[in-house]
């Protein structure tokens, strides 16, 4: 599974850089099956979450609560897939998170939501709890 | 078509000695100095792909956006209002472990404008009012809002905060700084790009967050009544 990863994310990385299409490392990396969440996600999480998926966006520098790192595997294994839904649709408040955690169902229909939910899932490296 | 313009311009002053610091009249400074980053007109594809591609805001409703002495003003000696730029995510870089840097060296500065240029432009922009129904006029009722429950809000219950800065130093980066937003902008759009931001910019990196109208009241409130040195 991991090596399936790996090889899918070193051709589709060489595809997109041949083709001249890699405007964003991180979003061709994820290859095809997860290229519009990475985009979303390029647009909008990465002010808080982070270039490299881990919390540290550059509006985290302020905030009294921290941004969820989404490449700590044990820490979003914890999170089961529907609470991911809730909180990127209805905001953190919806799951008793923080408010400096958006709405963002006004922003992604569902089906973009739950391409998300997935693509964490590739980033965290990890299943979701029951 | 422009080209051609600009050089039947430059050959007409050459021929008649025009002084050089002449100002333009407001359309011709838009065409030479504006769209090449901005849209001046409404374009036929907003959406995410627009945003990628836009060096600036559009400015085809600015005339119901800005306050014009703020764009005289601001377009003879400007600065940057987005921290992260326009738009953050071209100018983040990763810092290891740390957390994201701005990438000043992707930052571009804007173009300067001399008074009388200035002057004339902001008269065009001025100009270019927003579509019908795109921004909710006079729905702010302008009351005064108690500074400490509007740092509330906008810090801890609403989460502005995450991305934008009330005074100089506070808050996040990727926003527009708001403790210049009463000099800049104009109360209707102020109060219309809280209620939704993605009405009037399609898929801009701000959410809508389903507001209440107190909220909206109160938020509008307290920006507008923010500035660089009081801001909580």
């Amino acid at each position: 599974m991991n090596t399936g990863h790996i090889v899918s994310t070193f051709s589709a990385a060489a595809l997109a850089f041949a083709a001249g299409l890699a405007f964003n490392t991180t979003a061709s990396a994820a290859g095809d099956q997860f290229a519009k969440a990475a985009h979303n996600y390029d647009t909008y999480c990465v002010q808080c979450h982070g270039i490299n998926r881990n919390g540290r966006g550059i509006n985290s520098t302020n905030m009294s609560v921290q941004p969820r790192d989404h490449s700590d595997a044990k820490g979003m294994a914890d999170i089961p897939d529907n609470e991911l839904f809730d909180v990127i649709k209805n905001g953190g408040l919806a799951a008793n998170k923080s408010v400096l955690m958006p709405v963002w169902g006004n922003v992604f229909d569902e089906g973009e939501i739950k391409e998300m939910v997935a693509y964490l899932r590739y980033v965290c490296k990890c299943g979701s709890a029951k | 078509m422009m080209k051609l313009k600009s050089l039947t311009t430059i050959s007409l002053s050459l021929m008649f000695a025009a002084p050089l610091a002449m100002a333009g009249n407001g359309a011709d400074i838009l065409k030479s100095q504006c769209i090449s980053c901005h849209a001046t007109v409404k374009p036929a594809n907003l959406g995410m792909e627009h945003i990628w591609e836009r060096k600036g805001p559009d400015l085809y409703y600015a005339g119901s956006k800005f306050n014009q002495p703020w764009l005289v003003k601001w377009l003879q000696s400007p600065t940057r209002i987005r921290p992260g730029g326009e738009f953050y995510t071209k100018h983040v870089k990763a810092s290891g472990d740390k957390e994201d840097v701005i990438d000043a060296s992707t930052l571009q500065d804007h173009v300067k404008l001399s008074k009388e240029d200035a002057e004339v432009a902001a008269e065009a922009l001025m100009a270019l009012t927003a579509p019908d129904g795109l921004l909710e006029k006079g729905a702010y009722k302008g009351e005064k809002v108690s500074p400490t429950m509007g740092a509330m809000f906008f810090n801890k219950l609403r989460g502005c905060a995450a991305c934008h800065s009330a005074k100089p130093g506070t808050g996040g980066l990727s926003g527009a700084e708001l403790y210049t937003a009463a000099e800049r902008l104009q109360p209707d759009y102020v109060y219309s790009f809280i209620k939704n931001p993605q009405k009037i910019d399609p898929r801009v990196w701000m959410p809508a967050l389903n507001l209440s109208e107190p909220d909206l009241q109160r938020l509008t409130g307290y920006i507008l009544q923010l500035n660089a040195t009081e801001g909580k």
